[in-house]
């Protein structure tokens, strides 16, 4: 736990992230975790959210990191998108430490959606999404047919195809929602990381993100790695849920497993401080939680 | 295709750049000298005779040339400084660069003893340099005291102001101090105004604009994704700290060498930017366009300032005329509706 030197929590380079080992790694070998956090730790400001975690995410799984309020679920996340730097330990990405490698050759194997990205003014849908192939482009190789091709694809995969023309800053809310996960499909990185994709959306538009980050899973082996708040949407869209503690529990994983193995009463007393009961869902079968009224 | 040459950027560029070479040529015409539009085409390009040359490559060409380049300075730093923090009020102006460079060069006028005069070695390559370095200083401090883990545009901003004001304080005491001669030349300078400049007040300009630009174009690609905001960019594999530093440094060096040369011009790095961004309707203001733009406004409140007006009015006071109503109309408007930008 004690750290040696806890870096000053700003973005300079991390001080103690090892060079070795700093092969560029071809995306998705079989058997290498597509994340691995090793004796990480993170804090800002002096005390510590995240402690001395140790984690591998499956390559081609859907991960979901659920809890309270506070307990450090979008610090991991920004830790695995290299967006924080972490005071100890260290973060792989498909088996290479994240900080030996440049900004473009990690860009290409991961993409990140963040919780508030900014709708540019004046700029079309596809324009928009066409950004997320900047980790493809360099001066000397700019637009190519194979960016179109991206862009076409991550366009009707999100169901954005009629509204490409459209200004980004016109759209409704949901429909905004899926221009940003058209971006990161464009990127075509084998691992994504969403923060919170679903916030702000109604029921609705909730279930369309996330039928679109399952059918990339299912359909292109993405490797999902995402936070959500609602534990029944989590249990019903991930093979993996994470649970972080809060309270006494926090900076460390309370459950971990498939979603009938972490959605318990106790679990959900532990991490949420929730009275609730677990039942089967009628249509899928998967965990429901439902709380109970204090009479 | 991709947002590098949108089809009405191309069109507002080529416009501007051909509004630039109009004023050029009205720029040169534009007072007591009785030449034509016909003599003018002759003289640059094909050589009149003694007296002509005069008029055209002494007298007026270098005043001309000097607000061109100092224009397009500010129009491009003020487009960098609007892109990178996704603010428009967050020009050099008001971060303090001007006033850092302003107060580096009024400090040379009057400690320095050096005259503020047509052909005064000071103006060559020692002003230009004490203004860079003011200029940088300032932006240094700014940045500094700016920062808590990250920097906020409005923060930015806030510590700006006040920086700014101390700064000006500064300056106005350096003058209080001088010899009234020297004191003179500074205030006159501090307005803002091309009389009085020659040839070896544009090499300067020309130099930083030619090696800047350039620069700055190679963050065309950067400055387009930090408008998604951080941490989007660094997703997409922006290097966003080095991005920042060639941004600053490219605003700094060429707002600072544009303000040694005809002293600080108000509003138009402002201006020139939000008007480009406007006319080419693109997410942030395009760099070629602001600096065109800047370049026409300059170029333009000077020949109104010596020609239009029935006594001849600097520059600088003409840009502040046109500039601030357009500051305040864009404020009332951003309290009104816009959202906040992080």
């Amino acid at each position: 736990m004690p750290t040696s030197t806890p870096a000053p929590s700003s973005s300079g380079p991390a001080a103690d992230a090892p060079q070795d080992g700093a092969r560029a790694p071809e995306a998705q070998e079989p058997g290498v975790p597509a994340l691995e956090a090793r004796s990480l730790s993170i804090g800002y400001d002096g005390h510590e959210v995240l402690r001395d975690l140790d984690l591998k995410v499956e390559a081609g799984t859907v991960t979901t990191m659920i809890g309270a309020n506070g307990s450090g679920k979008s610090t991991l996340l920004k830790a695995f998108a290299r967006l924080l730097s972490p005071t100890a330990g260290q973060v792989l990405l498909h088996g290479s430490p994240i900080r030996g490698q440049s900004g473009r050759q990690v860009a290409r194997q991961l993409a990140v959606l963040p919780q508030k990205p900014l709708t540019p003014q004046a700029t079309r849908v596809r324009d928009l999404v066409a950004r997320g192939r900047h980790p493809h482009q360099s001066m000397l190789r700019p637009w190519t047919s194979a960016d179109a091709a991206a862009v076409d694809d991550a366009l009707a995969a999100t169901g954005m195809g009629d509204l490409a023309d459209r200004d980004a800053a016109e759209l409704s809310g949901g429909q905004l929602q899926r221009a940003w996960i058209a971006l990161v499909l464009a990127q075509q990185a084998p691992t994504v990381l969403l923060d919170e994709p679903t916030t702000f959306l109604d029921l609705t538009h909730q279930l369309e993100v996330l039928r679109i980050v399952r059918r990339i899973n299912r359909e292109r082996g993405t490797t999902v790695v995402m936070v959500l708040h609602d534990l029944t949407l989590a249990a019903r869209f991930s093979d993996r849920l994470l649970v972080l503690g809060s309270g006494e529990h926090r900076g460390g994983i309370v459950a971990d497993g498939a979603p009938w193995e972490v959605l318990t009463p106790d679990v959900l007393q532990t991490a949420f401080d929730l009275d609730a009961s677990v039942i089967p869902d009628p249509h899928t079968g998967r965990p429901l939680v439902v709380p109970h009224e204090p009479v | 295709m991709n947002g590098l040459w949108q089809p009405r950027l191309l069109a507002v560029t080529t416009m501007t750049g051909a509004l630039v070479a109009v004023l050029l040529v009205i720029g040169i015409l534009a007072g007591s000298s009785g030449l034509s539009v016909g003599d003018v085409l002759h003289t640059l390009f094909i050589g009149g005779d003694a007296g002509q040359r005069f008029i055209v490559f002494e007298l007026r060409l270098p005043r001309v040339a000097v607000g061109l380049l100092v224009g397009a300075s500010l129009g491009v730093a003020g487009a960098l400084t609007q892109s990178f923090s996704r603010n428009p009020l967050a020009t050099p102006d008001i971060l303090g660069v001007t006033s850092g460079a302003a107060a580096g060069a009024v400090a040379a006028i009057v400690i320095g003893g050096g005259t503020y005069a047509v052909g005064s070695g000071m103006l060559g390559v020692g002003l230009p340099a004490i203004a860079v370095i003011g200029g940088l200083v300032t932006a240094i401090v700014v940045y500094g005291l700016s920062w808590r883990s990250g920097v906020d545009s409005y923060r930015l901003i806030l510590v700006g102001i006040g920086v700014t004001a101390s700064l000006t304080g500064i300056t106005q005491y350096l003058i209080v101090r001088a010899q009234l001669t020297q004191a003179a030349a500074a205030q006159q300078w501090l307005v803002g105004s091309l009389s009085g400049v020659s040839w070896i007040s544009v090499w300067p300009v020309l130099v930083s604009l030619t090696v800047m630009l350039p620069l700055a174009l190679t963050q065309t690609r950067a400055l387009d994704l930090t408008q998604l905001g951080d941490d989007v960019s660094v997703g997409l594999g922006v290097a966003v700290q080095r991005h920042r530093l060639i941004v600053i440094v490219c605003a700094v060096v060429l707002t600072a060498v544009a303000v040694s040369a005809s002293g600080p011009i108000e509003f138009v790095a402002f201006l020139a930017p939000q008007v480009a961004r406007r006319l080419a309707a693109t997410a942030r203001p395009p760099l070629l366009a602001s600096g065109l733009i800047g370049a026409a406004v300059v170029t333009g409140g000077d020949i109104v300032g010596r020609t239009l007006l029935p006594w001849s009015v600097p520059v600088g006071i003409v840009t502040a005329i046109v500039g601030a109503p357009y500051l305040i109309w864009l404020l009332t408007r951003r309290n009104s509706r816009e959202r906040t930008t992080a």
